[in-house]
């Protein structure tokens, strides 16, 4: 064939971000490359599903592709995706912020290269956070002082405890929290050690039980994701809410429509993730996706340099402005253009930064079905959930149980 | 050779030729068989094959180096896991209403379309058009009608905020009204066939004899199309046995509305668990080769048997 390669790049849905850049960096690099964009599901379990499918038929059209953070270490421990070179991961790691980068390691190798990434922050009324005489933004704010003062005040605490990734979402991040792991020595796979059962998991267990039973919880918890969530806290009984930094844009383009009060954008507060123990520095839920490169790719050194482009500074605070979706590099978050955008930039830059990745192993997929299926409903979890779930677990992973 | 020379109670002439003739049938039956089975074992028994060695294994696509032999015990963990019992009970219910049903209404739908004189197209179209329709789309049409935001049938029954979705029997309801509207115009197109059969003159005589519509209906129909009857039976059971699209459509598996095919789906799919859920799909067949097999016995009924002269 002769002209340039024609690289594929399996995207997560978005406005056109991805696309965009794909033109961009077909166009500065010379003729050496161009791009096709293929549209992948909307859901990460779908995406996972798509891709998995085609990679284990070893399809070589798949040159590049968007991953969600969570499914890295199995994707690389399959075989399925071509490590970055040395030389690749030297370029591709500078400036970023090393939690993202974690989510693309698999075995000390890079294999995914951050895009995108996210975490959840903690948001507040400010008036009702004043007149129950808290401050959500000391940096010692904890889940029981949230859920005393959301008690003390007749109002809710909004969360997602349906039966879906956000739930596990919440429950990693109260376990690393607390300074535990869902799984210990994940890299062993098969092999990985379940350690819910703990004390980081049993304070998990009496958060999410005590919260989901009393009053300050949203009457629609088991049913809740993000939206329903933001829902109930622009209401009348809203006061907390643990949510992703999209909720604050949202609001905004909310009141544009005439469907919130600007009073309402005013009163929201933001902070970061609280704590379970006061004297232990919270683990914030990550989230985001990076770009990897497919095994079977007949152009890995081309779908490379389309990965470095796309995931330049450049590009990524563009997609930032664009898309609403996080940077992966500190500076960033220094652009004025950003700062404009996102009042609470700092924070959600030190979130990242600090942020907590879910259990980062092959499994991934058996081990969030096994805490979810044990951890749900969430008023039911109680102080034996968390060595349930381990057992459960394990049993699933070694397959003396079906998922 | 020398034992067939010496039976003496084959007379070799008369035996020959009938034997010739049949034995002639036979082998042009095998040759006209042979392309299509062999086909047949290409698309067919390879896979199957395939499935019950990685069955045996405990083996995840995603973990190559994890895969290790494990003998039976797949079987083992599944048969003792309630996930198993409670999607095999899911399905069974399933299978025991819609068929059931299907088979009242699909003996009345046939008794409609072959005696109805006038509007006898428009009639049997309209009866046949939902089987005309792909199982996923009948499977939305059925959701979004009782969905809690946009659907009606809340508003019709006056239901309020019932979530039809929200609890397994309810759920389990729903889906089997929406197969049953589906696949009733199937079982009634082979009834149908059946009914043709059903001599006239029988009728006529019985009709004579005095023999009230009930007991026609019982001495002379239905047993003249026993064939049919178990025909339309064994292939809607089989159906509805492997039943997926709505429950995947309808509630995702959720609520316990999980079924059996669901089940290898998810395990083959979505866990990439090829040892699990090739065993599952192994003991799905079984269970249809078990099915096939309780029909075949219970009816009595040699299907090669049913021919039309």
């Amino acid at each position: 064939m002769s002209g340039p390669p024609t690289l594929t790049w399996y995207i997560n849905p978005d406005n056109g971000g991805q696309a965009t850049r794909a033109q961009q960096c077909a166009d500065a690099s010379g003729g050496a490359y161009t791009v096709d964009i293929q549209t992948l599901p909307s859901d990460a379990t779908q995406q996972r599903e798509q891709l998995v499918r085609r990679l284990a038929a070893k399809d070589s059209s798949i040159d590049v592709m968007s991953l969600d953070v969570i499914y890295t270490a199995e994707f690389a421990n399959a075989g399925f995706l071509r490590p970055y070179t040395p030389a690749e991961t030297a370029r591709i790691s500078e400036g970023k912020l090393p939690a993202p980068l974690k989510t693309g390691m698999w075995k000390d190798t890079l294999y995914a290269a951050p895009s995108k990434s996210n975490a959840q922050l903690l948001w507040f009324r400010k008036s009702l956070a004043k007149a129950a005489g808290v401050d959500p933004t000391s940096p010692t704010f904890t889940w029981d002082e949230m859920i005393k003062a959301a008690l003390g005040q007749g109002k809710k605490i909004s969360e997602q405890g349906a039966r879906y990734e956000g739930y596990m979402v919440w429950i990693n991040a109260l376990v690393l929290s607390g300074g535990g792991q869902i799984l210990t020595d994940a890299e062993a796979g098969k092999n990985a050690r379940p350690s819910m059962a703990s004390r980081a998991g049993d304070k998990a267990a009496e958060i999410v039980g005590s919260l989901a039973r009393s009053s300050a919880a949203a009457p629609d918890l088991t049913v809740a994701q993000e939206e329903q969530a933001r829902a109930v806290f622009q209401g009348d009984d809203g006061m907390f809410m643990l949510n992703w930094p999209y909720v604050l844009a949202a609001a905004r383009s909310a009141v544009e429509e005439g469907t919130l009060d600007q009073s309402v954008v005013d009163d929201i507060g933001y902070a970061r993730y609280p704590r379970v123990f006061a004297d232990r520095p919270s683990a914030p839920p990550l989230g985001g996706s990076n770009l990897a490169i497919g095994a079977y790719s007949k152009y890995p050194e081309q779908a490379a340099a389309l990965v470095e482009c796309a995931t330049s500074l450049e590009k990524v605070t563009q997609y930032m402005l664009d898309e609403g979706e996080p940077s992966v590099y500190a500076a960033s978050y220094d652009d004025p253009r950003v700062r404009e955008a996102y009042p609470n930039a700092d924070l959600i830059r030190d979130s990242i930064a600090e942020g907590g990745p879910r259990p980062i192993t092959p499994f991934y997929v058996d081990v969030a079905g096994s805490v979810i299926n044990t951890w749900h409903p969430p008023e039911s979890v109680n102080r034996d959930t968390p060595a349930e779930a381990d057992a459960f677990m394990a049993d699933v992973i070694s397959g003396r149980r079906l998922l | 050779m020398t034992v067939t020379a010496t039976r003496p109670d084959t007379p070799a002439p008369a035996a020959g030729k009938g034997s010739d003739r049949a034995r002639g049938e036979r082998r042009l039956g095998l040759y006209l068989a042979a392309p299509s089975f062999i086909v047949m074992v290409l698309v067919t028994a390879y896979p199957l094959g395939y499935a019950i060695v990685l069955s045996l294994f405990n083996y995840r696509l995603t973990d190559p180096a994890g895969r290790s032999f494990v003998g039976l015990n797949n079987y083992l963990v599944i048969l003792t896991d309630p996930v198993w019992w409670n999607d095999f009970a899911t399905t069974f219910a399933i299978t025991v209403v819609t068929v059931a049903v299907e088979l009242v209404l699909g003996f009345g739908f046939a008794f409609v379309m072959l005696r109805i004189v006038r509007g006898r197209g428009p009639v049997r179209t309209a009866i046949l058009i939902p089987y005309g329709i792909i199982t996923v789309v009948s499977a939305f049409i059925w959701r979004y009608a009782f969905a809690i935001d946009s659907g009606f049938v809340n508003q019709w029954l006056g239901l309020g905020d019932f979530n039809w979705f929200g609890d397994r029997w309810s759920a389990i309801f729903v889906i089997c009204l929406s197969e049953i509207w589906k696949t009733t115009p199937f079982i009634s197109l082979l009834l149908l066939a059946g009914l043709v059969q059903v001599p006239e003159e029988m009728q006529e005589a019985a009709k004579v004899d005095g023999a009230t519509a009930w007991q026609r209906l019982w001495k002379i129909t239905l047993p003249s199309m026993k064939a049919a009857i178990m025909v339309a039976l064994l292939f809607r059971t089989l159906d509805a046995w492997r039943i997926f699209d709505n429950p995947f459509v309808m509630t995702g598996g959720a609520n316990n509305t999980e079924t059996i095919s669901f089940l290898a789906y998810r395990q083959n799919v979505s866990l990439v668990n090829l040892g699990m859920g090739s065993a599952v799909s192994v003991l799905l067949f079984l269970t249809v080769v078990a099915i096939a097999w309780i029909f075949v016995k219970g009816f009595k009924t040699d299907l090669s048997q049913v021919r039309g002269d």
